[in-house]
């Protein structure tokens, strides 16, 4: 009986077999379903998306009927005869006040405008956020304060005064003066972000790479920029959301042949002449719609890659 | 003959805040210097300004002879080692090396060589082709100081290269640093705010506090020769006894004892010193037990508290109305509430100025 090693044996044998005599709560806590708190946040959550979901509903089943349907009222009902001769019209044929062509010259336009625009803006806010971290030089405070300054200043203020700058520079009503608009208004929030990202960077980074010879450029290419992968994701999503959606400017400085997509479909959506052709609208605002719809879908899911990246760096 | 690094009237502020003042600081050739002081001191700072990674407020930095004051961190023949590694995480460990020698310019299978060579000496030639991410934090630091190696510098700067580490890799990457130093036979300057470090590494240390510094000597000297009470209380641990008294005419008065103080070796003028001042004891220069009656100065004592540390035993007890610790071999197997006799000797003893807190 008093043997130790039989005694440890049967004790060894229990932790085998995982049998265990404790009374009370043990292992781990159970996690039922239905606890209040869950059922209060996924009601919330329910009615968050019906009200969202419910004029997407409204605006898809209505882009894929035909006139005569829509006319006879039901807007809720799904379509009868489905059709896509909305979504044709509304990009190839539908009239945007002089001319014809639907939607796609405005794409096009608003996609020649925004490469740019989103390439240039973000180049350089990010060697500016890069200098005034890395480089401080006599002032560089000051200048980040007034940079910060102007991004709070109302966007009309600046309206007459750019569009006297871009028509002493010759570029008013081209694609130019929109694209220099854009990258100017894009640079203090940009800035912003690239500065705040490199300053929580170890300095010594940076230290190191000094001490190895490298200059400005070299340790902004080769050591700053292939960790900036998770802002750069950010910075573009911004950029490009901001600028797509973008209307104002594109009116302002763009010129007729260069309207962005989103004046034309306003214009065709407010065109005057006709009865409003309700699925028109419908499908031409849903296209012009998709573009940062999918940069949401793909850069969301690059973004986690990219944050999760940069979280294990050296 | 030449120093390798000196240090002339250098002071550095940051905005009002002076960080570093007229620091004087020659440092041999081939010399391993620790810069050892509590966090903020400054030793970061002037590594700092002798790397040219900061403009100095004042003051010449000269290395081998040639004023650098002016000069850009490559053209200054340094190599740095940070705490935190700051290796570059989007390149691979041979890319890591390399980064300053491509920079430089030179020919691939120069570069390639000395990489071969200094990967060889640190044993990371198996880790070439991985991401700093999958590596060991001993392994990082290895890297690190491969990329110093790599450049062929005269002075290594370690800026507290071990204090990320766990404190058996700090011990064992310690010796290997002091093995690279044998072997290279650079000048290094290393700063760091542990003390067995600094004892360990050090051909001299410079104890610094609020950017001044207090004892510039070998590590044998500033552990048995403190210049002040914030180097005799920083060094050793646990740290000295400091017992205030009167001093005059051979002994110092504790109040309710007095220590004989003839055997002491005052500084060269000080023999006649009298006043206020504080008796410096090292725990582990207490005599435990029957030897303690052959000391010149012996006592009972009641022991308090009882720290185990493994090889020896840390003790708590009283000195008259002050606290007194001492160290003695774990053999003795002390306990609380135990009556033992203790002794020392004057002479292993220091003496500070109460008012200044300098040596006397
Ligand atoms: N960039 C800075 N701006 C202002 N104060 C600084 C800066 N860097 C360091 N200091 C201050 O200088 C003092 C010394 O810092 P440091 O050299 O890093 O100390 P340590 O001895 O711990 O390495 C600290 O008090 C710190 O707050
Ligand atoms: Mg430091």
């Amino acid at each position: 009986m008093s043997n130790p090693t039989v005694i440890s044996t049967t004790v060894a044998l229990d932790a085998v077999s995982g049998r265990t005599d404790f009374a009370g709560p043990q292992g781990p806590r159970p996690q039922p379903f239905f606890t209040p708190k869950r059922v209060i946040i996924y009601s919330i959550l329910f009615v968050a998306c019906l009200y969202y979901l419910f004029p997407m509903y409204i605006m898809v089943m209505t882009s894929f009927k035909t006139m005569p349907e829509i006319r006879f009222g039901n807007i809720f009902a799904p379509p009868v005869e489905f059709t896509g001769e909305a979504w044709v019209k509304a990009w190839s044929s539908a009239c945007t006040g002089l001319t014809c062509q639907g939607l796609s010259p405005g794409f096009w336009n608003s996609v020649k405008i925004l490469i740019p625009s989103v390439l240039v803006s973000t180049a350089v806010a990010a060697v500016n956020g890069y200098a005034l971290v890395n480089w401080k030089f006599k002032g560089s405070e000051i200048f980040f304060a007034v940079l910060i300054f102007g991004s709070f200043i109302p966007y009309q203020v600046f309206l007459y005064p750019l569009v006297m700058i871009t028509r002493e520079l010759k570029i008013f009503g081209t694609i130019w003066a929109v694209i220099l608009v854009h990258t100017i208004f894009g640079m203090p929030i940009l800035t912003l972000l690239f500065r705040n990202y490199f300053a929580s960077l170890p300095v010594e980074l940076f230290k190191a790479a000094r001490v190895d010879g490298a200059g400005f450029w070299r340790i902004f290419l080769e050591v700053m920029l292939p960790m900036s992968l998770p802002i750069v994701v950010v910075a573009l999503i911004l950029q490009v959301t901001g600028i797509w959606n973008d209307f104002l400017f594109g009116a302002v400085f763009a010129g007729t042949p260069n309207l962005p997509m989103t004046v034309q479909l306003n214009n065709i959506v407010n065109s005057a002449q006709g009865t409003p052709e309700y699925n028109v609208n419908m499908a031409a605002t849903m296209l012009t719609g998709l573009v940062p719809l999918i940069v949401y879908f793909l850069s969301g899911r690059l973004f986690v890659r990219g944050v999760a990246a940069g979280a294990v760096k050296g | 003959m030449q120093k390798s690094v000196s240090v002339k009237g250098l002071s550095l502020n940051f905005g009002a805040v002076r960080v570093l003042q007229e620091m004087n600081l020659d440092v041999e050739n081939g010399e391993f210097l620790v810069l050892l002081g509590p966090s903020g001191c400054g030793k970061s700072t002037l590594l700092n300004c002798i790397a040219g990674l900061l403009d100095v407020s004042a003051g010449q930095i000269f290395i081998s002879g040639k004023n650098v004051t002016w000069e850009e961190p490559k053209d200054r023949g340094i190599g740095m080692v940070f705490q935190s590694y700051a290796l570059y995480p989007q390149m691979s460990v041979r890319k890591n090396l390399s980064f300053g020698l491509r920079v430089a310019g030179l020919p691939r299978d120069e570069i390639d060589e000395r990489v071969a060579r200094a990967s060889e000496m640190l044993q990371i030639e198996a880790l070439l082709d991985r991401k700093p991410a999958n590596l060991s934090g001993g392994q990082r630091q290895r890297v690190a100081i491969g990329r110093a190696l790599v450049r062929d510098v005269d002075v290594f700067l370690f800026d507290e290269p071990l204090s990320n580490l766990d404190a058996k890799l700090r011990a064992d990457l310690r010796v290997e640093i002091k093995r690279l130093h044998q072997r290279l036979k650079n000048t290094m300057i290393y700063v760091t705010h542990d003390q067995i470090e600094a004892m360990t590494l050090a051909d001299r240390i410079a104890i610094m506090k609020e950017g001044i510094i207090q004892q510039l000597d070998t590590p044998h000297m500033i552990y048995n020769n403190p210049v002040n009470l914030f180097v005799a209380g920083f060094i050793g641990s646990p740290s000295m006894n400091f017992l205030e008294g009167t001093l005059s005419g051979g002994a110092i008065d504790l109040g309710d004892v007095s220590v004989p103080t003839e055997r002491y070796g005052f500084e060269p003028g000080n023999e006649k010193w009298s006043g206020k001042a504080i008796l410096g004891v090292r725990p582990e220069h207490v005599v435990v037990g029957e030897g303690a009656s052959q000391q010149p100065f012996f006592f009972d004592a009641a022991i308090e508290i009882v720290e185990p540390m493994g090889a020896d035993t840390v003790a708590w007890t009283r000195l008259g109305s002050h606290s007194f610790t001492f160290r003695a071999d774990a053999e003795l197997n002390l306990a609380q509430g135990q009556t033992v006799k203790l002794g020392f000797d004057a002479a292993r003893a220091s003496l500070f100025d109460a008012e200044s807190g300098i040596r006397i």
